[in-house]
């Protein structure tokens, strides 16, 4: 029995209730039995972690059973820890550059690895939304493509790919959508450094900076 | 003509004069038409102010300095381009521009010589810029460029018919193909028996006057009949091979067309350089004057609409001439023939 | 030899195929177009922005369009990894630049929603209300620059003069015109200034009358209705599939508009709006709902202003922004469309992953199905009623 989604912060959320939640997710049990991994609510929108060998069905599913017409996005996440450079854990009083968490987290719905496929589709006529997540391998990511379902999910799909490396099995031109075509390297993944910080790093909080001209340095907080 | 002057000089003398003042006014009446409306009045109409620092006073030197720029710019040829009819393209379409001026009158004796066919003179000899596009286009080397030739060249032809039947109409009504007994017919005519403006043929010939202002819009390739030319916003037009006083030739005859269409229209439909009751001398003096003035309101409306209106697509301007305009331009020459013998 | 006879033809002896190759000859005209490859862009003047359009033409008609997009691709999602909340605001505002503060008002409505903190009601009317000017702005800009692609010249410089009224009063509440970085989270920077609130009654006035002039102008045109009717029509639901959204899917009769359907944000639930649709789904529909929106939302910043409560406009927010762990998707109806964030938290001083859903990526993803068949003039047509800007594209 899938337990009770914790109502998170009491928040205005979506004209939906639990009630409309649990109806949802019943559609997504009776059609896809096991393929429902987990489910959770993020502040209103129900959030269901899909079996990857169910994700494209999962998509059909709410199109046609659940009137999800309209595809708000299809995307990537990866979550493994980012270090940013010549950070330490601490910060101290340095509020200018965030300092994440060093141990893997999973969000809501969980994960079963370090990639993640997420989309979110919408109701023009019922006016819910839904999050899909899946999993996707971690040496081999790939999932099936959303194509045929929603055919805007072309370029969805292909950005992901460039910016994760994820695969998408029958996607028709799976070619670089933003990057050129000889881009080497996978950017939005968390070992993938920017390289504006690489090559400047961060200079921390500044208090007070000097006026143009002057040659006097700026005085620092934290160095 | 030269008896304005009372002075007895030869007949080669007499021709070099006509040619000067022909030649100075087709460029300058250009640089006035240009600089009004072109620069003035859509700048106006368009809530902001055009050039004014220009030779200082509202900027009024800025197409002369325009000239002198296009005339010292280097003259650039494509690689594969025929270079002698490349060349010529733009003199033939400037060439068709003068030669228009040349039996439009501006008083009773100011006129270069007062053909008798006047009127298919100047027809005909306006349509001799179609072979100027075409021979731009294909001298350009340019596949977009022949394009747009040639879609310029399909607008121009199918325009010609609708401006010819509206001439027609005037023509039947004044019983002249003379652009002077045109004029004449205007000024010494009657309306219901009321002397006092003459006889525009603007009023009875209002539907022919309608038909030749959109004609000499589509002629000029001017919006709402600029797809050839605005065409390179999306190719390219057929001048894109053109550099330097070779595009200042293209457009001195683009908008000296346009004072010569004005001229004309003023001339056919409002009465040229007539005011009824005024002859002889004083008719020489206030002529061109008066001629002037109507060139310009007419030249008014043309430059009005042009960045008025958004532009047609090249199918439904065919349309619009073969569909509309023509069955108008003979159904008016049917009723102005009916009326013309009835009355 | 007679004068009245030809000349007799010589004989000319053929090969058995050579009559073939003679009429094959024929056809081939040097003036055969084939398949034309036309490169509208990355620079030129139909595109708003860097967007290129490869075109293949068979004589007129297009017969497969690719938009190549990426040239101003600045990496929002890898950049919001390395700021905390209050750097992204600033960033933000620049996905789409001609109404930017309405991008700022989902990510600070998601940070908001996942701290559990609410903005007091006189911040969340002033923030309706500058959203409503960006959507005014925004819009009125494409009425004069959807004429200008069409072909008329004068309405564009109608469309950037009247704006500089709303621009102004943007300038005059948050001290910028096109990135004004006014939201923080938590409420807003600033209260407005005296006599703003009389100024803008008598802006939306003007803007009201504008409408009008554009309404004649250039929706009452016949050139234009016949260059802009059954051009480039999208079914509802293939474009909703294609995650089209706004001004775009309305104008093909789907009667969807977050400000009324979706999570109640800002202040619209207190509003009293109609959301305007069109059955036809062609250009002309894009840009006569646009026309309605503008007048609506004119309408809907003057009852903003007549209801506009007094009050603080910053809630109690601890001085270091820590947003707790959790993942929200805030969607909103951005001028262009939908917009979205979809922030995942690990309970730093920054998010953990941002997703950026901008309107315009979508909208344009739908181009090589609809510039299918149409004529090359037409592709002008559509890439202007489509209303893009890059940066929303490309982020």
């Amino acid at each position: 029995m899938p337990e009770e989604p914790t109502e998170e912060l009491a928040e205005p959320g979506p004209p939906a209730l639990t009630d409309e939640q649990m109806a949802l997710l019943a559609v997504f049990e009776a059609e896809l039995g096991d393929g429902v991994v987990e489910h959770a609510d993020a502040l209103g929108t129900l959030v269901v972690r899909i079996r990857p060998d169910a994700w494209r069905r999962s998509a059909e599913v709410a199109k046609t059973k659940l009137h999800c017409d309209y595809l708000s996005f299809v995307s990537g996440i990866d979550w493994q820890p980012m270090v940013a450079p010549g950070s330490d854990d601490e910060g101290g009083s340095d509020t200018s550059a965030p300092v994440q968490p060093t141990e893997t987290t999973y969000g809501v719905a969980g994960s079963t690895g370090r990639f993640q496929v997420f989309a979110h589709v919408q109701s023009t006529t019922k006016h819910h939304g839904i999050t899909l997540k899946t999993d996707v391998d971690d040496d081999a990511p790939s999932a099936e493509s959303w194509t045929t379902v929603y055919p805007g999910a072309d370029w969805h799909e292909r950005e992901c790919a460039e910016m994760f490396g994820i695969g998408f099995e029958g996607h028709p031109n799976l070619r670089k959508l933003y990057l050129p075509g000889e881009f080497e390297g996978y950017p939005l993944r968390k070992d993938f450094a920017l390289l504006a910080r690489e090559v400047k790093p961060w200079p921390g909080l500044v208090d007070v900076e000097a006026m143009p001209g002057d040659d006097a340095p700026a005085e620092e907080v934290e160095a | 003509m030269i008896d304005v002057l009372a002075l007895d000089i030869g007949w080669g003398t007499t021709l070099a004069i006509k040619t000067i003042i022909i030649l100075v006014l087709v460029p300058a009446g250009a640089l006035i038409l240009g600089y009004t409306f072109l620069l003035k009045m859509m700048s106006h109409m368009q809530s902001r102010l055009g050039p004014m620092d220009p030779g200082g006073f509202h900027g009024w030197f800025q197409l002369i300095g325009d000239g002198i720029k296009f005339i010292q710019k280097e003259d650039v040829m494509p690689d594969g381009a025929d270079r002698r009819v490349f060349a010529m393209a733009p003199v033939v379409i400037l060439m068709s521009t003068f030669l228009i001026f040349v039996v439009i009158p501006a008083g009773p004796r100011i006129v270069v010589k007062d053909l008798d066919v006047g009127v298919f003179y100047a027809l005909a000899v306006s349509s001799l810029s179609v072979i100027g596009v075409l021979m731009a286009g294909w001298a350009s080397s340019n596949k977009f460029a022949l394009l747009g030739a040639l879609r310029a060249a399909a607008q121009l032809i199918a325009y010609e018919l609708p401006l010819l039947l509206a001439v027609v109409g005037v023509v039947v009504q004044a019983e002249t193909m003379s652009l002077q007994g045109i004029v004449a017919a205007q000024q010494g005519g009657e309306i219901f028996g009321w002397g006092g403006i003459g006889n525009p043929f603007f009023f009875t010939q209002i539907i022919g006057f309608g038909l030749f202002l959109v004609a000499a819009q589509a002629e000029l390739t001017q919006t709402p009949f600029d797809m050839p030319v605005a065409e390179s916003e999306l190719v390219a037009g057929y001048m894109v091979e053109y550099t330097g006083f070779r595009f200042l030739f293209f457009y001195i005859g683009e908008i000296g067309t346009a004072f010569a269409f004005a001229a004309l229209a003023a001339t056919l439909f409002l009465g040229g350089w007539a005011i009824p009751g005024v002859h002889g001398t004083m008719a020489d003096i206030l002529g061109p004057v008066v001629l002037f003035a109507k060139l310009m309101f007419v030249a008014f409306l043309f430059f009005w609409v042009r960045f008025t209106y958004p532009r047609l697509r090249e199918d439904q301007l065919q349309a619009l001439a073969w569909k509309v305009l023509i069955p108008l331009g003979l159904a008016n020459i049917l009723v102005t023939g009916i009326l013309k013998v009835a009355m | 030899m007679s004068t009245t006879e030809n000349p007799p033809t010589p004989e000319i002896q053929l090969e058995p195929g050579a009559l073939r190759h003679l009429a094959e000859a024929q056809v081939n005209v040097e003036l055969d177009t084939g398949d034309m490859i036309l490169n509208l862009g990355p620079q030129h003047p139909a595109t708003h922005g860097t967007l290129r359009l490869v075109v293949r033409l068979d004589g007129e008609r297009v017969v497969s369009a690719d938009p190549i997009i990426g040239y101003m691709h600045r990496g929002y999602e890898k950049l919001t990894e390395y700021r905390t909340y209050p750097q992204i605001t600033t960033l933000v505002n620049r996905i789409d630049w001609l109404s930017s503060f309405a991008n700022e008002v989902p990510f600070v409505d998601a940070a908001e929603r996942l701290m559990a903190i609410e903005a007091p009601p006189r911040a969340q009317y002033i923030r309706t209300v500058l959203t409503e000017l960006s959507r005014i702005s925004t819009f009125y800009l494409f009425l004069g620059e959807m004429a200008l692609q069409v072909g008329a010249l004068t309405p564009a410089f109608y469309g950037f003069r009247d704006r500089e009224y709303v621009l102004n009063l943007i300038e005059g509440a948050t001290g910028g015109r096109f990135h004004p970085n006014f939201n923080r989270i938590g409420g807003l920077k600033d209260d407005l200034p005296w006599g703003w609130i009389s100024e803008t009654r008598e802006v939306m006035q003007k803007i009201l009358d504008g409408c009008d002039v554009f309404d004649d102008l250039v929706a009452g045109n016949e050139i234009f209705q016949v260059r802009t009717k059954s051009i480039g029509i999208v079914p509802g639901e293939l474009g909703a599939a294609y995650g089209m959204s706004g001004s775009n899917l309305r104008a093909s009769g789907v009667d969807w508009d977050l400000r009324r359907d979706g999570r109640p944000y800002l202040v619209y639930s207190e509003l009293d709006f109609k959301v305007w649709t069109h059955p036809d789904g062609d250009s002309f529909a894009r840009y006569w709902v646009r026309l309605q929106e503008t007048r609506e939302s004119c309408r809907m910043v003057l009852q903003l202003l007549d209801q506009m409560p007094s009050g603080p406009i910053m809630a109690k927010v601890p001085r270091i922004i820590k947003v707790p762990e959790g993942e929200v998707y805030s969607e909103v109806e951005n001028p262009l469309g939908q917009m979205g964030y979809y922030v995942v938290s690990k309970g730093a001083t920054g998010p953990f992953r941002v997703k950026i859903r901008s309107a315009s990526f979508s909208n344009v993803s739908i181009m090589p199905w609809l510039l299918r068949g149409v004529y090359v003039p037409d592709v002008i047509t559509i890439l202007a009623s489509l209303y893009f800007i890059l940066g929303d594209i490309d982020r």
